[in-house]
């Protein structure tokens, strides 16, 4: 496994669209910090696009490689190696170099900003941890999808369809749950939804962690309310894993059956 | 050395494999032939692994393949349509293979056997389809594996690349190899191959060598005898 994964990591890392995905962080990062001149308000508008940006570029990202190397999966496979090993190496090659590009280009304008001596350090990492959660969530997740479907339109198009609902449409749909029930009490539901959201909870996560009531929204709220900080930030972190964990294990079922 | 036992395998409805079994045997030459789809890919597929198929089972050296990974080791692999990471260089790619398979290569000779001396620091997505393909057989031959099983190796290459490959596959023939290949050249067949399996609609419609080929079909012309057997399927 860590030989595929070594040659998948090069392989994409010296791509031109890690170095675009990377300079696009610098400077959407260095953008933000310089406007917002202070480094609280710098975080909190940086989770705002990582939020959004993380799981869109790693569904594309999964999805293009997925079908890139269907021909190298194919002589591969024919080699003495076990399909799982190929898959999860090349997987962990995906999520790692979309990450080292993440790291990269969001941590060095925030180093440059002095983070590292600040009190916001910790919020700093949290916020770098959900990136990095997320960016292996939705990578795992298009590279799978991309797997069932030979036909890439489909695929993209499936995938694509999974980040639009998870960023987007799950939004509203919960928005419209809790005004159809807004006599009934709500919270048990609203915890549980956003659990089946990996946005929502790394949303969640970070608030919790930055501990700034006014901007933790409904869910944030509850999920205080229900658990505390601590618990609220163990129990959403521990989900974030299961959303790595559970993909994972269907993948290698899915990868172990397939012709190629 | 290879046996396959009633292998049937389909595509969702379509049924490619219809009870096919065979057995194969060492310091042979065999031609896998038969129309377009008519399932030597799917065949050649299934004894790699790549393919699952639905009923039969497949025996290397006795022992079933299915689930299987370590009987590769001793199979060498050349695929139908050779595509490579686009962004690695023949020196990294072999390396890579020769990494995964933990076994001695014999690539520098290999590499001057077809003149590719000064192709190996290109990336694989600037090379000529030719050369492509040459990649894929200095892929397939490198190793010393018992078992060579070549899925269109000719596509592609240039007459002297041609000549280099029949003579690479006598060679390795008289080291008491099974070499398995398909082609829809002829004159190739009639060349080097010991023996012909003609597939038809997922069966085999005919095993046997050149020459009874040839008897069964009363023209002394390969080509004829194959296209006088699929014609009279059709008809
Ligand atoms: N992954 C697949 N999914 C669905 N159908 C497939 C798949 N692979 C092959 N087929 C179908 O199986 C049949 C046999 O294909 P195969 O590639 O084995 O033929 P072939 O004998 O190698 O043909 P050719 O001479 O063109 O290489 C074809 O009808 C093909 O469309
Ligand atoms: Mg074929």
């Amino acid at each position: 496994m860590f030989k595929i994964f070594k040659y998948s990591f090069f392989d994409l890392i010296r791509s031109t669209w890690s170095l675009v995905y990377l300079l696009f962080f610098l400077v959407i990062t260095s953008a933000i910090l310089y406007m917002s001149g202070d480094l609280t308000k710098a975080i909190i508008s940086m989770m705002n696009v990582i939020l959004m940006l993380i799981p869109l570029v790693s569904t594309v990202f999964g999805a293009i490689y997925l079908y890139n190397s269907r021909e190298f999966a194919e002589l591969l496979l024919a080699q003495p190696i076990k399909r799982k090993s190929f898959f999860l190496g090349q997987y962990l090659g995906l999520s790692i170099s979309l990450t080292v590009s993440f790291l990269i280009g969001v941590g060095l304008p925030f180093i440059f900003w002095g983070v590292i001596g600040s009190k916001y350090l910790s919020n700093f990492l949290v916020l770098m941890g959900v990136g990095l959660l997320l960016g292996f969530i939705f990578s795992l997740l298009s590279y799978w999808v991309a797997l069932r479907f030979e036909n890439r339109i489909k695929g993209f198009g499936f995938a694509l369809f999974i980040w639009l609902f998870m960023s987007v449409i799950y939004d509203g749909i919960f928005l419209l749950i809790l005004i159809w029930f807004e006599s009934y009490p709500t919270e048990n539901l609203a915890i549980i939804l956003t659990l089946f959201n990996p946005i929502d909870l790394g949303r969640v996560l970070i608030m919790l962690f930055l501990d700034t009531s006014a901007l933790m929204g409904y869910t944030g709220a509850v999920f205080y309310k229900f658990f505390g900080a601590l618990n609220g930030i163990l129990i959403s972190s521990m989900t974030l894993f299961l959303w790595i964990i559970i993909p994972v294990f269907f993948l290698v079922r899915y990868a172990n059956k397939k012709d190629f | 050395m290879i046996e396959i036992l009633n292998l049937q395998k389909s595509y969702g409805k379509n049924l490619i494999l219809k009870d096919i079994s065979l057995s194969l045997e060492r310091g042979r030459i065999i031609s896998i032939l038969g129309p377009n789809g008519s399932g030597k890919t799917t065949l050649i597929k299934s004894i790699l692994g790549l393919v699952v198929p639905q009923i039969g089972d497949i025996r290397f050296d006795g022992e079933s393949i299915l689930g299987k990974w370590e009987y590769r080791k001793k199979i060498a692999y050349l695929p139908q349509i050779a595509r490579f990471p686009e962004n690695l260089k023949i020196k990294e790619l072999l390396n890579l293979i020769k990494d995964i398979r933990e076994q001695n290569a014999d690539d520098n000779y290999l590499i001057q056997f077809f003149g590719l001396e000064k192709e190996m620091n290109k990336a694989l997505r600037n090379l000529s389809g030719g050369t492509r393909q040459k990649v894929n057989m200095l892929i397939a031959f490198m190793f010393d594996s018992p078992v060579i099983i070549l899925d269109e190796p000719t596509v592609g290459l240039d007459p002297v690349a041609i000549t280099r490959l029949k003579e690479l596959l006598e060679r390795e023939k008289d080291k008491d190899k099974l070499i398995l290949f398909t082609t829809h050249i002829m004159s190739l067949v009639e060349e080097i191959s010991d023996e012909i399996i003609f597939l038809l609609e997922g069966e085999i419609y005919f095993k046997g060598s050149v020459e009874e080929l040839n008897q069964l079909n009363g023209s002394g012309n390969l080509e004829k005898a194959i296209t006088n057997l699929m014609e009279k399927r059709n008809v």
